[in-house]
């Protein structure tokens, strides 16, 4: 089909080709770059598994570019942000407070989507988990049982997480 | 040079005694959990006094701590090269504990099942050790010292993130559960790859013998989890323990089936050559050592040889490490010495059985 050029951005060679037919029955064509179909939601990108070398890599890629608020610094044990990402080691447990907006994403990333504890805790906080984690874990149990078909076990989380939230 | 742990390098761990669940595949299983105390800096931002304290406390609580009056405190600062490496071959310090800075110690049981590292990458990592495939096991027994060390210090704990830890990679359970494998026949038939491919997908992480930063040596394969947070404990032991091992031991079961089957005189005479160099080298590299005594290894387990146990076999791997053959020799050798003194313990170690 020779090189057709993305009608979107113009400027990539078009590789993604889509073919609908819309209201008035009209066929409608549309032709792509990869980046573009990404953009418009038309194409899912797959995710590669990532390794903790590549997170420490990102961490540190990402302190290169800089910006205001990779120059804050914890009040608590005075490491900046960019210092974090340079050695990948956080400087103190109020850096997770500190840093939150900025490690939230890195950590979502590194953990597989995922922002909330859902083991153990300290016997001084009590056995219990807190309502926040409860709801986080029966949400992923929900996800997995969706994925299993195991839609009876389905209903019965979302059932309890309906109480809970309503809470 | 006569050092407190002169008498560690003689005898044997616990967890290289060749039993548990899938023994012949799975050589251990090891879990740890990654700990800090609240009201300290985490070590990157420790100073020597700050490191010393923390270390004072955590000593004092294993002091004080139900079930762990007979656990043996080692000061890794004040060791010698030697010692350290020592420490690394029996797997009761990483690499990076041994090369540190600043006040930091060990504490370990008897039997070398447990391990508590103070100021390694964070103020604490908790390890437990077994033999063959024993997740449950490890867990209910690793759970058991951190709740006996939580009733005597104050671990940093956040309401979302879990167990605070010096790299975020770790935070939320703070649980890394490995799995060593012995993939002999795996390798021979080139499958290998696949297998790490497939647990990269799965998002484990696969290293080598010493864990991280470490190459896959030989046929070593060291299975982990990487995620940490989201999941609980006994949900990450699942992911790793019943869902991916068993398939791997059985791939592994398979292969070696099948070169029995149609390939078995190539396979017998790895088998043999490798037990004939062991029982007659004079001289004998660790990475040769390594790969004779894989192949001596797979050889006891599809019955071509009767003659050794499984316990010595995987003693040996250890002991023919240069720290432990400098240790049992009581002396400093260089490499040539060491191939020699290696070539001599392996040969005195199989006549005997």
């Amino acid at each position: 089909m020779g090189l057709l050029l993305c009608e979107r951005c113009k400027k990539a060679q078009a590789t993604f080709h889509l073919t609908n037919i819309d209201k008035s029955g009209e066929k409608v064509e549309k032709h792509l770059c990869d980046r573009c179909a990404v953009d418009e939601g038309l194409l899912q990108v797959h995710k590669p598994p990532v390794s903790a070398v590549e997170i420490l890599e990102s961490f540190v890629a990402g302190a290169k570019r800089g910006g205001a608020a990779a120059n804050r610094v914890c009040e608590q044990c005075g490491i900046s942000y960019v210092e974090f990402r340079n050695q990948g080691l956080l400087g103190c447990p109020h850096d997770y407070d500190a840093f939150d907006e900025l490690l939230a994403p890195l950590i979502e990333r590194a953990q597989d989507g995922t922002a909330h504890h859902t083991g153990k805790a300290p016997r001084s906080l009590g056995a219990q988990r807190t309502p926040q984690q409860e709801i986080a874990r029966l949400r992923r149990q929900l996800n997995e049982a969706i994925a299993a078909e195991d839609y009876e076990r389905a209903a019965g989380l979302r059932d309890r997480l309906k109480e809970l939230e309503a809470v | 040079m006569s050092s407190p742990l002169d008498h560690v390098a003689r005898r044997a761990a616990e967890w290289l005694s060749g039993g548990g669940p899938m023994h012949e595949i799975v050589i251990s299983t090891r879990v740890r959990l990654a700990r800090n105390i609240r009201g300290y800096h985490f070590l990157s931002r420790a100073d020597a006094d700050m490191r010393r304290e923390i270390a004072e406390t955590i000593q004092a609580a294993i002091r004080k701590a139900d079930g762990m009056n007979e656990y043996v405190l080692v000061d890794v600062e004040a060791l010698d090269e030697l010692d350290r490496m020592l420490l690394v071959e029996r797997h009761l310090i990483s690499r990076q504990h041994a090369e540190g800075n600043g006040a930091r110690r060990v504490a370990f049981d008897p039997t070398e099942t447990a391990s508590l590292m103070i100021n390694e990458e964070d103020h604490l990592r908790i390890q437990v050790m077994r033999s063959g495939l024993q997740l449950d096991a490890a867990w209910e027994q690793i759970n058991g010292i951190d709740d006996a060390l939580d009733a005597r210090l104050e671990y940093a704990f956040h309401a979302q993130y879990g167990y605070l830890t010096a790299c975020p990679t770790n935070v939320g359970t703070g649980l890394r559960v490995s799995v060593m494998l012995h993939l002999p026949a795996l390798r021979l038939t080139n499958e290998l790859e696949k297998v790490g491919q497939a647990a990269k997908e799965l998002r484990l992480a696969v290293r080598g013998l010493y864990g991280e930063g470490t190459e896959a040596l030989g046929d070593f394969f060291q299975i982990s989890n990487q995620i940490t947070l989201g999941r609980s404990e006994t949900e990450i032991i699942e992911d790793v323990g019943q869902t991916v091992i068993p398939k791997i031991v059985a791939y592994e079961q398979k292969a070696r089936q099948a070169l029995l089957r149609s390939r078995s005189a190539a396979l017998e005479d790895k088998i043999y050559r490798a037990f004939g160099l062991l029982q007659s080298a004079r001289l004998m590299s660790s990475n040769e050592a390594l790969q004779c005594l894989s192949h001596v290894r797979m050889g006891l387990h599809v019955g071509r040889l009767k003659t050794v146990d499984l316990q010595t076999v995987n003693e040996l791997f250890m002991q023919t490490q240069p720290a432990h053959l400098q240790k049992l020799q009581g002396e400093r050798l260089n490499g040539e010495q060491r191939s020699i003194a290696r070539a001599n313990l392996i040969r005195a170690r199989l006549s005997r059985n």
